[in-house]
């Protein structure tokens, strides 16, 4: 029950905020904290690959781009040129498939919403096991310069492949209807729906991630990060626990992308771009690597100011120094501070700063 | 038939032969040690008996099986158990979170039954929580149960060690310079806990540099010296031992 008590606030704090922006008439916040809740999605199944099993990825964005783009391409690319071919007729037969008008009056055949979004998460997942065979068995830098390979691979593709785009990326992404009516769309008239859809899905994926370190598995996970060689030597079979965790992220990663990708009604090349990556890993350090809590907080945070244009042109600029700051200064998150003595070490010599950053 | 059984074991790191065709057996049940000098290759015998590094040539039976070859984390599932001379505790988790680690073998919950908290699991939680917490009981360092390993004395990380290993309910035990580091006091302690963990019907094999520890606690003793068996006897033979005597306990 006590774990249950945070999650109670938290949903009390996203129906409040909805609530304020609608008596104080502010309903355009939505937009970003509907957005920024997608990302926040990503970031903790970031998290716990990184912070509790200790492997980092510099990837995520490219798995957040395969959901995003295969949904978006699946769900607007016309087949209507191959309806004669057995295998869409098949799929047409299976009701997988939607027919409709484009903007000319044309006929256009796609495919299914949900078909898309299971085929593009599946997607995702296969590709981060396959890719996480071979890269988890690294370590440390040479792990995170193979994801960040993955990632310039993923972003290269969308840019250069017609199917997805190029430069322009894909729009006129059609709504996603969801059960009870509900559809994620970027719909003005949509847009309390669609911040309840995604913190919804926030918090499922909160409750979810929480239920895992807190079991068997969570602490398998957490023992790899302690000891690869004792995890090993007590049963745990610290390979495919990894493989495990890094496909479950890649999952989550995905989904954000799917949601977010129907509620922009596109997506471009940037949110497969390696600064994102950069990002979702900065934003896992200032929650403070092992917190599932203080990486939600600061995505939502992060991810709002940005969305906001609180930065400006300076946007990855500032993710970057925030990445610095924090490994100066604050290791353990910035949640885990002790913001006297940070202060206080500031106006010492240099040399000192890093104690101090780190607290009594 | 013997619980382990190593036969013309061979590991060669280049043109060195740390073990060169090491054969001896473990019977059920006792005390065994693997004593020599430094460079001996008494921990490189540990480390490929639980498939830390996999042998040049050479066989490791345990219970009958072949395991030579086999991974670390499939060898703890046959029922061998370990320490480290390097204590390897889990930092960021306590002494009790440490113990439950040691569980993982005889708990099931995988990733969808515990991220949807199904409630069977609820049960095997409370078992594993149980039996880690009579662990560290029985190792005296129950009060140390939710302190954070890492900041806990070198003594009494070291019982954490074992309790992470007991709970594994192992065999065969292997314990890697369990004395190291400990004043005569607590080597009289751990000493006696190791044969107490022999009386709960664990075979141990122990690699010991404290020679009064392990003529006292050991059934028999194997002396290595460069890579190779020059003895395997009963400890009071061992002591008489001239070979023994000359390259290893001195006149």
């Amino acid at each position: 029950m006590k774990k249950m008590l945070p999650l109670a606030v938290l949903l009390l704090i996203v129906v409040t905020v909805q609530q304020i922006t609608a008596w104080s008439d502010t309903r355009f916040y939505l937009t970003q904290l509907t957005m920024a809740a997608y990302y926040a999605l990503l970031i903790i199944g970031l998290c716990v690959v990184m912070g509790y099993a200790g492997q980092i990825s510099l990837g995520h964005a490219g798995f957040f781009a395969i959901g995003g783009y295969l949904s978006a391409a699946l769900t607007t690319r016309n087949l209507v040129a191959y309806s004669g071919s057995g295998f869409i007729k098949a799929l047409d037969a299976l009701g997988l498939l939607v027919a409709g008008q484009d903007i000319y009056g044309d006929a256009l055949l796609v495919v299914n919403p949900w078909a898309a979004c299971i085929v593009a998460v599946l997607t995702a997942g296969i590709i981060a096991w396959m890719l996480g065979i071979p890269v988890l068995k690294l370590k440390g830098h040479y792990l995170a310069m193979a994801t960040l390979g993955f990632g310039i691979i993923v972003y290269r593709i969308v840019l250069a492949s017609a199917y997805f785009g190029e430069a322009d990326g894909i729009s006129e992404v059609p709504a996603f209807p969801l059960i009870f009516g509900l559809r994620v769309s970027g719909d003005f008239g949509a847009r309390e729906q669609n911040y309840y859809i995604a913190w919804g899905l926030l918090i499922i994926g909160m409750v979810l991630l929480r239920n895992l370190i807190d079991s068997r598995v969570g602490r398998a996970l957490r023992s790899i990060h302690g000891s690869e060689e004792a995890a090993d030597s007590v049963g745990v079979n610290t390979a495919r626990f990894k493989l495990q965790v890094f496909v479950l992220s890649a999952v989550f990663a995905a989904l954000a992308g799917v949601f977010m990708t129907h509620y922009n009604g596109g997506i471009g090349p940037s949110e497969a771009g390696v600064m994102k990556s950069v990002r979702y890993v900065a934003i896992v350090a200032v929650g403070g690597m092992a917190h599932l809590w203080g990486a939600l907080i600061m995505g939502i945070v992060l991810n709002f100011l940005s969305l906001r244009g609180v930065f400006g042109s300076y946007d990855d600029a500032v993710f970057g120094a925030i990445l610095i700051a924090i490994m100066l200064f604050a290791p353990n998150g910035i949640l885990s501070l002790n913001w006297r003595g940070t202060l206080g070490g500031l106006l010492r010599l240099p040399g000192r700063r890093q104690d101090a950053g780190r607290g009594a | 038939m013997a619980l382990l059984e190593v036969s013309h074991l061979h590991k060669k790191f280049g043109g060195l032969h740390a073990v060169n065709d090491v054969s001896f057996a473990v019977e059920k049940g006792i005390i065994k040690s693997v004593i020599g000098p430094n460079g001996a290759g008494k921990t490189t015998l540990f480390n490929l008996i639980t498939g830390a590094l996999t042998a040049t040539s050479g066989q490791v039976a345990f219970d009958g099986q072949d395991i030579q070859g086999r991974k670390p984390h499939q060898i703890a599932a046959c029922g061998i158990a370990r320490t480290f001379q390097n204590i390897k505790l889990f930092h960021d988790m306590t002494a009790l979170e440490n113990v439950m680690v040691g569980r993982h073998l005889r708990s099931r919950a995988g990733f969808v039954a515990s991220m949807l908290h199904m409630p069977w699991t609820f049960k095997e939680e409370r078992a594993i929580r149980d039996k880690s917490i009579a662990l560290l009981e029985l190792l005296e360092i129950a009060a140390y149960a939710d302190v954070d390993a890492a900041s806990l004395a070198f003594g009494q990380q070291r019982a954490v060690e074992f309790a992470r290993a007991l709970a594994l309910e192992p065999t065969l035990l292997l314990l890697d310079e369990p004395a190291a580091g400990l004043n005569m006091q607590e080597t009289v302690e751990i000493g006696r806990l190791i044969t107490r963990i022999r009386d709960l019907g664990i075979t141990v094999l122990l690699v010991e540099h404290d020679m009064s520890l392990v003529m006292d606690i050991s059934d028999e003793i194997v002396v290595l010296s460069f890579g190779q068996k020059i003895a395997d006897d009963v400890p009071t033979a061992i002591q008489n031992h001239s070979e023994v005597i000359k390259v290893y306990l001195g006149a």
